[in-house]
């Protein structure tokens, strides 16, 4: 009975200068061939020029039911942004 | 295509659903999507387990009557083409298989129900190719009718599944273009090549046809999956749409559609056109197509036949990592 390969997420560098994004997933035995399937599966047409990959079962995430007490506190926080602050016309572009 | 019959659970009425239920239903009546580990009705999640399932296994069947032709492809670089099609096809099986993963099946799980036929794949994937002209043909109508599906699917609540899509509808494209590039060179070439395209056409139209499930009244598993936006456009809606596009695209050719009741019809502004014959279509989903034995029975020798390198690759992947582990020690 042949056993499963474990599952791999897959992060993409689209350009220079851009974060790594996250792809999808897909099997592999090991690290190397995981990338190499990445690099068959998810840049096939120029998609590109970095991948990471990690196993899933290595990525903590935070829980949907979470989501309230983890988030929510930066809606009132309005002060954080710029737009919070009005600048006289005077001083010109800030 | 690549979901037909996907079976749906009971469609409960507004009132019979719990307040969770309900908070569910109002995310997705407001076009939230809904992530893998977020709650979810166990009718929904089943339900996407079935279609992704069925979506999936028809990806990777769906290489085997192409792969036929890629040896005997008339040029190099049709065989290039070819291949690269075909290896498209693998890679969208996997992003299908992984989505339907988010939802607590391991792939190796809907392989093993694939194998023993407890789930399908699409209909049409029973059908020969029996020449070049054929090629063409499935990439015109069958990855066409593919398309017409899975641009709706990428407007899909769930999540992965919309991202799948997305990834695959862009993929998609190329291989309808490709068909319709080699039925326009078989369609302009010798009487012969017209009349192999006109053939291919004959045989592939119904099958395509068939591929967006049964007729809207027949269909009794469509109601509680668009509820749930599993399902955006009924098997009708995309039918017509199929073949309102494809006429056109046919008279370019200068080919021929083989039904005599096909008529533009001004009112409906779309065309006329006969049913397939549905005895067909369920005779070839309980597995009595002209292929089905045979692309079974392929896809379950190439899994049988590579489980000895699969094993090994993980035997190696295990002892390279028992390796490192003893060298990290031994240098401490």
């Amino acid at each position: 009975m042949s056993s499963e390969w474990p599952l791999w997420e897959v992060f993409i560098r689209g350009q220079h200068g851009l974060n790594h994004r996250h792809v999808g997933s897909l099997h592999a035995p090991d690290a190397e061939l995981a990338i190499k399937n990445a690099r068959d599966v998810y840049t096939r047409r120029n998609e590109g020029v970095s991948i990471w990959v990690v196993k899933s079962v290595d990525i903590a995430a935070s829980s949907p039911s979470d989501k309230g007490p983890l988030f929510e506190p930066s809606n009132s926080k309005v002060y954080r942004h710029p737009t919070f602050f009005e600048i006289p016309e005077e001083v010109g572009h800030m | 295509m690549y979901a037909q019959l996907v079976k749906s659970e009971g469609m409960k009425s507004a009132a019979e659903l719990s307040p969770q239920e309900r908070a569910f239903q109002d995310r997705i009546d407001r076009g939230e999507k809904i992530e893998p580990k977020e709650w979810m009705p166990e009718g929904y999640r089943k339900t996407l387990i079935r279609q992704i399932g069925q979506h999936a296994h028809s990806e990777i069947v769906g290489q085997l009557p192409e792969g036929n032709w890629i040896t005997r492809a008339p040029t190099l670089e049709r065989k290039a083409i070819l291949l690269a099609k075909v290896q498209d096809e693998a890679g969208h099986g996997l992003y299908l298989y992984c989505a339907a993963e988010t939802l607590g099946v391991s792939r190796d799980q809907l392989l093993a129900k694939l194998h023993d036929g407890s789930m399908k794949y699409s209909s049409i994937f029973n059908y020969p190719t029996l020449n070049w002209a054929d090629i063409g043909a499935v990439g015109w109508l069958v990855d066409g009718a593919a398309i017409m599906n899975q641009v709706q699917l990428q407007k899909t609540s769930y999540g992965p599944y919309s991202r799948a899509m997305i990834r695959i509808c862009k993929e998609e494209s190329f291989h309808q273009r490709q068909g319709y590039d080699i039925m326009m060179k078989m369609a302009q070439g010798t009487a012969e090549q017209k009349a192999m395209a006109q053939d291919a056409l004959d045989r592939f139209w119904y099958p395509a046809l068939m591929m967006f499930g049964p007729s809207d009244k027949d269909s009794v598993h469509s109601t509680q999956s668009m509820a749930w936006k599993i399902k955006i456009n009924t098997n009708d809606e995309l039918r017509q749409k199929f073949v309102d596009q494809t006429v056109p695209q046919a008279e370019y050719l200068g080919l021929k559609i083989p039904d005599p009741n096909l008529k533009w019809n001004e009112e409906k502004k779309g065309y006329d056109f006969s049913e397939p014959d549905w005895s067909e279509f369920f005779e070839v989903i309980a597995g009595n197509g002209p292929c089905n034995k045979e692309r079974l029975g392929a896809r379950v020798k190439a899994w049988e036949d590579g489980a000895w390198f699969r094993d090994g690759l993980l035997a190696h992947a295990e002892k390279a990592q028992a390796r490192r582990a003893a060298a990290r020690v031994a240098a401490e």
